[in-house]
């Protein structure tokens, strides 16, 4: 069964990480583009026609039940609303415990994600537990923000205990082609996260608009130390999907490969059914592998996911759809 | 543990097909017995169960059919294009319709997955009758003469790799433009078409349009030689397609010959690698490599091929093969002990002649008709494996330097059906598109079919296109300048 027991860490997968070797990519403003638009094109037809045909593995029974576990115990629940209480958030966090009350061998989710100023809160509701505390700081969801704003930001939800932190790119930079810029806001992002708290990196792709840059981003990212690399903020029109994530987690295998270092990838926005999910763990295993198939290495952000994956999961153990009542509002 | 997330199997329910203890052959709209009582057995060869019992047809049927088909030809030619069109519409609507039956039948019949004949097979069959239906009241404008007509019996002989897709391709346009047919299905895989014959009656379908004999090669030779057929179609094997070439030679019969390939999958080194391949995967691996456009022989620039062959090695360790009826297989059964044995003696001499082969751990069923997909490095255009149809899941991988070589390479071969080229470069794209002597060159992406797109060979590939508006020309006698004919 999945668990919240951290997996390796990254300096003991495939041997001696050896990211130096790509160090001289960010050496310069030149060197880093050289290297990003040197990566693979995408073709997108055939990209959408992989994630397509991933799509039509038939899962059921034994392997069905380990999906919807293995789901949940990936689930970031998540509330990034203006109106955010502390009782929502304490709620919030009850629920990531004990996602099932009724039935206590449910997996606990992987964290909750809330905003910075909640950080606290949310660690006391979930103390005791596996329940990670995620933070989406750096100016969320926009991130326009001077830097030094950003870090502050980052600070501040470190300082209250968080363990992950949620950081969106400069867009603007980025289409601007202003790599660099976005490569050392990570990095600064990464420092301020010191040892004890993982990064995750979020690339809003719905804004990048071609897989090209889904790929550049990706690759930028992980030069610059994201432990995790994020489709999006789950508040534009597009956030995540199946290909946008394939491609995602091509770029975590292909980074392994070359760097001994392996990155976590995680979609979030728009993933609302088990069935959905079930095909997002799929694109998993058949591309990066099942080294990525623990919740630190992939995650869903998502906040309505987790009460179809409990449902379905009540389905499998009683052989009958239950309905919205039978499990919690958050 | 991860690896427990392995897919519990989900096998397609067998019980939605009813398949009879014994058929037989479809003339002139009633099942009869063949003429000399013979019967065949056909199997499924994934499993080796024998499925049904067949009539064979001989000589004497070949004779009954064709006349069948002539009586009919008369009334069914002159029907408005619109009432054919009726017709067709129908049938294609009745395989939309049956096509989870279809899907399975031809899976248990042929040995291929059902991911492929629900995904890819059926609806392509669907299309091209429907398709074709389009097309039936509107010839004058296809652009061979306003007034051009019909040849009268086709006589079409098809394969059993596509069982379903093969009689769509051949039935569909030649009913459209007034023809009538007698078909023969290929020995391995007749249920599927008998199934057609029964849609034809479903869709009263004028007695002696469509006549269906199973049989072996010797009724595929009596209807070719048949001094009453006018039109002769054949999807096949180069050897034969050659035989058939001899036979109708100095005769006033039409043909057109859909013969094997050796079709060449170009990667350079700017192309989209992830994409590239899964464009290989799905060339050669595509029903077990059993595809006569095939892209079996794959042509890599030199400075990616370390990294192209790691990434596919990778890819191909994740193919499933098994049970095609589970809906998670990707590769599935060979299609028959015969095949089996000629890819087998084909990839033992690659190994003979010293190219580097490579298979990823996979288990084999015990019973029925398997082989691993296969990977030949080291091979070079001196290698037998890079020169003959193996019809199977293996891929010669050879290298070029520059896209001149890669041209060079690729056409040096005796067929000419199909290539691949992946660039993200579209200016490379069409320079080499161009230089390619293949019927289909695809960009980008590979073994794409469309009913509208016209297909067929060069060489030894053979001659005449089949689809699109292209593939109404073999049905029809072109007006003459003077309007009569």
């Amino acid at each position: 069964m999945p668990t919240n027991a951290p997996s390796p860490t990254a300096e003991s997968v495939g041997g001696t990480p050896s990211a130096h070797a790509l160090t001289d990519v960010a050496a310069s403003d030149s060197t880093l583009r050289r290297f990003l638009h040197g990566l693979p094109g995408v073709d997108a037809v055939g990209l959408e026609g992989r994630a397509a045909s991933l799509g039509t593995r038939s899962i059921k029974t034994t392997a069905k039940a380990y999906a919807i576990d293995l789901a949940i115990s990936m689930v970031d629940l998540t509330t990034l609303e203006g109106a955010d209480t502390p009782g929502k958030v304490r709620a919030l966090g009850a629920k990531a415990v004990h996602p099932d009350p009724t039935d206590r061998t449910t997996p606990a989710t992987a964290a909750v994600c809330v905003y910075p100023d909640m950080v606290a809160t949310a660690k006391e509701a979930v103390a005791g537990s596996t329940v990670k505390v995620a933070s989406v700081a750096t100016a969320f969801p926009a991130g326009r923000a001077a830097l030094a704003v950003k870090l502050a930001d980052v600070r501040d939800a470190v300082a209250a205990g968080a363990d992950e932190i949620d950081m969106v790119i400069d867009r603007g930079a980025f289409l601007a082609g202003n790599y660099m810029k976005v490569y050392d806001e990570i990095v600064a992002v990464k420092e301020a996260c010191a040892a004890s708290a993982r990064l995750k990196v979020i690339f809003e792709t719905g804004e990048l608009s071609t897989y090209d840059n889904i790929r550049r981003a990706s690759w930028l990212g992980m030069l610059a130390g994201a432990d995790f690399i994020k489709t999006s903020t789950g508040k534009v029109a597009v956030n995540a999907t199946p290909a946008n994530t394939l491609l995602m987690l091509e770029a975590v295998r292909d980074f392994r490969a070359q760097t001994g270092i392996q990155v976590g990838v995680k979609p979030a926005g728009g993933i609302r059914t088990t069935k959905d999910a079930i095909k997002f763990l799929v694109l998993v295993k058949e591309t990066a592998g099942e080294d990525w198939l623990g919740n630190h290495w992939f995650r869903f952000g998502a906040s309505s996911l987790l009460n179809d994956l409990l449902m379905q999961r009540q389905k499998l153990a009683t052989g009958r759809y239950s309905g919205p009542d039978y499990v919690t509002v958050d | 543990m991860a690896s427990a997330f392995e897919y519990a199997p989900a096998p397609e329910s067998r019980g939605i097909v009813d398949i009879a203890p014994s058929y037989g052959l479809f003339i002139d709209g009633e099942f009869v017995e063949a003429a000399d009582g013979k019967v065949f057995k056909t199997v499924s060869p994934s499993t080796e169960e024998v499925l049904s019992e067949v009539a064979q047809a001989g000589e004497a049927d070949v004779d009954r059919a064709v006349k069948a088909a002539r009586k009919a030809f008369g009334k069914w030619s002159a029907l408005p294009g619109s009432e054919r069109a009726k017709y067709l519409f129908r049938i294609a609507r009745i395989i939309q319709e049956r096509s989870r039956e279809l899907a399975v039948l031809e899976t248990l019949d042929n040995g291929k997955p059902i991911k492929e004949t629900r995904d890819a097979d059926l609806p392509l069959v669907a299309a091209h009758f429907f398709y074709y239906a389009g097309w039936a009241d509107k010839l004058e404008h296809a652009g061979f003469g306003p007034n051009a007509k019909p040849l009268g019996v086709a006589g079409q002989v098809i394969p059993w790799n596509f069982p379903l897709l093969m009689l769509a391709w051949k039935i569909a346009p030649a009913l459209a433009t007034g023809n009538t047919v007698v078909l023969k299905p290929a020995e391995t895989t007749p249920l599927s078409a008998l199934f057609f014959a029964d849609i034809c009656r479903q869709a009263g379908l004028p007695k002696g349009v469509v006549n269906i004999l199973p049989g072996y090669g010797d009724a595929g030779a009596a209807l070719v030689a048949h001094p009453d057929v006018n039109k002769v179609a054949f999807t096949g094997s180069t050897a034969v397609g050659k035989e058939i070439a001899r036979t109708v030679a100095g005769t006033h019969k039409k043909v057109t010959l859909e013969l094997g390939g050796k079709g060449a999958n170009i990667v350079f080194d700017d192309a989209p690698i992830d994409q590239a391949v899964e464009g290989i995967v799905n060339g050669i691996f595509f029903n077990q490599g059993q595809v006569c456009c095939a892209g079996s022989r794959l042509l890599v620039q030199e400075s990616i091929q370390d990294e192209l062959l790691d990434s596919l090695k990778r890819r191909l360790s994740t193919l499933r093969l098994g049970d095609p009826l589970d809906k998670n297989t990707d590769i599935g059964a060979i299609n028959s002990e015969e095949q089996l044995s000629r890819i087998t003696s084909l990839v033992e001499q690659g190994e003979a002649e010293g190219a580097e082969r490579w298979s990823p751990a996979c288990e084999i069923p015990t019973s029925g008709y398997w082989f691993a997909p296969t990977l030949f490095t080291n091979v070079t255009q001196a290698h037998r494996i890079a020169r003959d149809e193996i019809f199977g899941p293996v891929l010669s991988v050879l290298t070029f330097r520059t896209p001149d070589e890669a041209v060079a390479k690729a056409n040096n071969t005796p067929y000419g059906l199909s290539a691949g080229i992946w660039t993200e470069k579209g200016s490379r794209i069409l320079a080499v598109a161009g230089k390619l002597r293949a019927g289909v060159v695809w960009s980008n992406t590979f073994n794409k079919f469309d009913p509208t797109s016209p297909f067929g060979g060069y060489k030894e590939s053979g001659f005449g296109r089949e689809g699109g508006r292209h593939g109404l020309e073999a049905y029809l006698a072109p007006s003459s300048p003077e309007g009569e004919r």
